[in-house]
């Protein structure tokens, strides 16, 4: 059991990266992380839609029909969203007016619709849940990543918080919409670079096997249906 | 905002204010559908069409319906059912009369449900409050600026095709980099028209 739940987290945050490996969900990757608290939010607020849905969608797998699978699942997600909306504007409105239409945007967000489709659709509810709540981090540490570079050299702080003395010049250059195509494209670059390596090294041979055996049970499941 | 010019909207919204490259809606399908020329234009086509339409139809449910019963905190909801029965009546009203345009256009259509430039597009005009024929226009140009950007990102992906490109950068990487350096080619357009 314990050992499943730490795969399911490798998985989530290292293996199956939902930006690095998948590129998915990089629209609102790069719009909010001009600002690290802004990207801490939305992470927050994706873990919550990406774990409950999963369970939900979890939950009523069997009672719903295969061909209407894909509405029933865009339906849950935003409902979901829906809350996470409600619950901004009414608790940090000046965050819910800094993030605009980004945050209804995490219905299109296809790492919950990925991992719904392919995960939580075959798996039972809790296990749906911690790999929507993996999901979840591996996009947070993304996002934590590039808006800490971002802001980092932007404005010179952290947080909100400066960290660098005045003769800091700010790079208004990765504040910008290009500054965050190179940032995403450069991190990008490295965590390829990283992952194929470690992957070449097959020190976890055992856990690609049977990441290897689940995926193809998956597709038959998939086809049988 | 009742006072921009609706063309200005059109003219800012291809340019100046382009989907892709200072919004960044809609990258999973520029990512993934940029390899060739021509299936990217008919996937930006479809796009357009499809952005033109939902502009009006969520337009007149959100100020006709939602509005009046104060029910606006549901527009998420309705907004992604518009658009993916939308689809759905295109592709099945398409593929019944004219079967030349469905084989061109057919396979993109499911794709566009889950492009986020369309509902962004929707969400955008609400908040920045446009009239019926701002968000029109608003529409019509997000979809002609998302087709430029994912036009021109094809071509470009076509000429770097045999380039030695470092090994963790093949693919997304080089084209995020692209990307980049399109947005700061596009920066060029910001004194011309300004709407925000």
């Amino acid at each position: 059991m314990f050992k499943n739940i730490s795969e399911i987290f490798y998985r989530g945050i290292i293996k199956d990266n939902p930006i690095y490996r998948q590129i998915l969900g990089i629209c609102s990757a790069l719009a909010v992380t001009n600002l690290m608290l802004n990207s801490l939010i939305m992470g927050l607020g994706l873990i919550f839609v990406a774990s409950l849905s999963s369970l939900t969608v979890s939950i009523i797998r069997s009672y719903t029909p295969r061909h209407i699978r894909m509405m029933v699942q865009t339906l849950i997600i935003s409902a979901y969203v829906i809350i996470v909306d409600i619950v901004l504007r009414a608790y940090y409105p000046s965050m819910s007016e800094a993030l605009g239409p980004y945050v209804g945007l995490i219905i299109t967000n296809c790492i919950i619709m990925g991992r719904c489709e392919s995960f939580a659709q075959n798996n039972k509810p809790f296990d749906s849940f911690l790999d929507g709540i993996a999901c979840g981090v591996g996009y947070l540490s993304v996002l934590l990543t590039v808006a800490f570079f971002r802001e980092f050299l932007g404005f010179g702080t952290i947080f909100g918080i400066p960290v660098v003395g005045d003769w800091w010049i700010n790079w208004i250059f990765v504040i910008m919409p290009p500054g965050a195509f190179f940032m995403l494209g450069i991190l990008i670059w490295v965590a390829n670079s990283y992952i194929t390596e470690t992957d070449i090294e097959s020190t976890n041979k055992k856990t690609n096997a049977q990441g290897q055996k689940e995926s193809k049970s998956n597709a038959i499941t998939g086809g049988a249906n | 905002m009742e006072s921009i010019n609706p063309l200005v909207i059109l003219m800012a919204s291809v340019f100046t204010n382009n989907m892709i490259l200072s919004n960044f809606l809609g990258m999973c399908s520029f990512i993934a559908v940029s390899g060739e020329i021509k299936t990217s234009l008919g996937l930006g086509q479809a796009v357009t069409f499809v952005l033109g339409a939902t502009s009006i139809i969520n337009y007149l449910l959100y100020h006709y319906v939602l509005v009046p019963y104060s029910l606006e905190y549901l527009r998420f909801i309705v907004f992604i059912i518009t658009i993916a029965a939308f689809v759905q009546l295109v592709e099945m009203v398409v593929e019944r009369y004219t079967p030349t345009l469905y084989y061109s256009l057919g396979i993109f259509l499911p794709l566009i449900t889950v492009n986020c430039a369309i509902l962004g597009v929707s969400l955008f005009m609400i908040i920045r409050s446009y009239t019926l024929l701002q968000s029109f226009f608003f529409g019509i140009g997000s979809g002609l600026g998302w087709t430029l950007a994912i036009v021109s990102m094809a071509g470009i992906r076509k000429k770097i095709k045999n380039s030695p490109i470092p090994k963790g950068l093949q693919g997304p990487g080089i084209t995020l980099i692209i990307t980049g350096l399109m947005a700061l080619a596009f920066i060029g357009f910001s004194g011309i028209v300004r709407i925000q």
